[in-house]
């Protein structure tokens, strides 16, 4: 499955700003609550983090080291 | 569509006003829609307008003579831009560009003026706003030493690289900021750089380290 943002249900306020940048449309907003389309793939702009004012969507980079 | 009241009561500059005081700037209000990606504002053009964000969201940048772009705010329902330029008349020293499908409310530079001149409450708001706005560039300002951070990048890189045998946790651009001692944007744009000069590759959630051996140099350079 393709690695999607991080949702802290908890903190979002339902604005839906993050599923208004996202151009990919990986993010919709029901029942007032940010949810993932699961079917999208996301390319991990981080438009979505930049944009929540509650902290509430995270994308978390992973660091490795290139195989020779 | 008409401008909706609670939607304006929700802009900073027209907070704590009366009914009255809320009609009076309805009735100077005009309406803009703008599609994600679209260029509201350019940097450079004389403004006529004050705008301030219904819905959706913009982002505030200034472009480098190389193409490079420098976010200096996103701006979210409720707050202005183009303040600049309707206030001292001179040319719009940032772009704008929408983010997501905008609503603006947009405000006649001449309207303007008579607003502040009549309603002193909104002056107040108008100055509050700014004052903020001057705190925040001032906090920019100090982060964007740009060669110290993308040597501190580098190390933070360095030290969370993780494997199949030494899983390291994950970092969020916040948290690389965090420990950079800078904000989100300027580590965005140190990667962006670092992966411009060979030492990473961004794929999708992952940086690659592809040159660890310049990675490392660049750590190493002091300012």
């Amino acid at each position: 499955m393709a690695e999607v943002p991080i949702l802290d249900t908890g903190k979002c306020n339902g604005c839906g700003l993050c599923a208004g940048v996202c151009h990919l449309n990986v993010l919709a907003i029901v029942d007032k609550i940010v949810i993932i389309v699961e079917t999208v793939e996301c390319d991990w702009c981080t438009d979505c983090e930049a944009v929540c004012p509650t902290g509430a969507i995270s994308c978390p980079f992973e660091i490795v080291l290139q195989e020779p | 569509m008409a401008v909706q009241l609670e939607l304006l009561k929700r802009i900073l500059y027209f907070s704590n006003l009366n009914l009255a005081e809320l009609e009076s700037v309805i009735k100077v209000v005009s309406e803009k829609t703008a599609d994600r990606a679209e260029m509201i504002s350019l940097e450079g053009e004389s403004a006529e307008n004050l705008c301030f964000v219904a819905s959706g969201v913009v982002k505030v940048f200034k472009t480098s003579a190389e193409g490079k772009e420098q976010i200096l705010s996103i701006v979210r329902p409720g707050e202005s831009f183009n303040d600049i330029p309707i206030f001292d008349g001179g040319p719009n020293p940032v772009s704008v560009q929408a983010m997501s499908p905008v609503l603006l409310y947009k405000i006649k530079k001449n309207d303007m003026e008579a607003i502040l001149r009549n309603h002193p409450q909104i002056a107040l708001n108008v100055i509050q706003v700014l004052a903020r706005r001057v705190r925040d560039l001032v906090s920019l300002v100090e982060n964007l030493s740009f060669r110290h951070v993308i040597s501190r990048v580098a190390k933070i890189l360095l030290e969370h690289i993780g494997g199949e045998m030494d899983r390291k946790p994950r970092l969020t651009q916040q948290e690389m900021a965090a420990m950079a001692g800078t904000v989100r944007e300027v580590v965005g744009r140190s990667l962006k750089a670092l992966e411009e000069e060979g030492a990473i590759k961004l794929d999708r959630h992952r940086i690659i380290i592809t040159d660890k051996e310049a990675l490392t140099k660049i750590m190493e350079v002091s300012s």
